[in-house]
């Protein structure tokens, strides 16, 4: 069952890729990519990685696309035009999607967690995560830390609002 | 395994190549950073199942650092939108060819 879960699922992920980036309005575009990034934490989930799963849910379809709909939203990018074509047309190929997805969840939380069909082989706990993580790629953690940190400094030194202007008109 | 590592990389493999397509096609700068991200995804596939092909916890590992490393790609382009967009009032890609490139 699993296999043919994963075949479902990756079919899915195409599928919701493919229509986003197909898509001429940006906010229409976004929300097929949090149907294909959730497809794709399902993937991860049954090729045994539960911890990036979760994460997966989390950060990318949570913040990352919530913070592209924002901008999206505060620079007016979305076309406010009048589609053609039956309406069914705009939201069927999303309900499917998110039908597809929710059906395959709760297959996956019926199977058996710890019987022998559709279970991931190869279950990698918390502990061995954060042992891996914190020992053994200690040194690439701080690394990233502080390139989170030089991020968020260049975010800020770029979407400054009056810093530069002030300064260009003293001067 | 659930299923071959050839199958898992063809699937990795086209959504690497539709967020290609749509970085250098598409000439909205959303677009393009929406397919970057597609790619980042499709890289984070990849290396999932080559942890649990190896059955090692590196893979893994790595795609958490991808995960830091988009967000912090996505915080800082996402702030140049927005700057380019006050700068020139579009996010045409097209615009910006202030240096002749």
């Amino acid at each position: 069952m699993a296999s043919a879960l994963f075949y479902i699922l990756s079919a899915t992920a195409l599928v919701a890729t493919a229509l986003c980036i197909t898509r001429r309005n940006p906010v229409h575009a976004v929300i097929y990519l949090v149907n294909a990034f959730f497809a794709l934490a399902l993937l991860f989930y049954l090729l045994g990685a539960p911890l990036v799963a979760a994460w997966e849910v989390i950060i990318y379809a949570g913040a990352i696309m919530v913070l592209f709909l924002f901008i999206i939203m505060m620079l007016e990018l979305a076309p406010d035009q009048d589609l053609k074509g039956p309406g069914w047309l705009r939201w069927g190929p999303v309900v499917a999607l998110t039908l597809v997805l929710v059906s395959c969840t709760l297959l996956l939380v019926a199977a058996d967690p710890g019987g022998a069909d559709g279970v991931p082989r190869y279950y990698a706990s918390p502990r061995v995560f954060g042992y891996a993580l914190f020992k053994e790629y200690a040194l690439a953690v701080e690394i990233v830390s502080f390139q989170l940190l030089f991020a968020a400094v260049g975010a800020f030194y770029v979407g400054r609002t009056d810093g530069g202007s002030r300064r260009r008109s003293e001067s | 395994m659930i299923v071959p590592i050839e199958h898992i990389l063809m699937v990795s493999g086209a959504m690497f190549i539709m967020g290609l397509a749509c970085v250098l096609a598409r000439r909205n700068l959303i677009m393009i950073l929406i397919g970057a991200e597609i790619m980042l995804n499709a890289v984070g596939l990849a290396l999932v199942g080559g942890s649990a092909l190896w059955q090692q916890v590196d893979g893994q590992i790595f795609v958490i650092f991808l995960m830091a490393m988009t967000s912090a790609e996505v915080s800082i382009s996402l702030a140049m939108v927005v700057y380019l967009r006050k700068r020139k009032g579009t996010v045409n890609a097209d615009a910006f060819n202030g240096m002749q490139g």
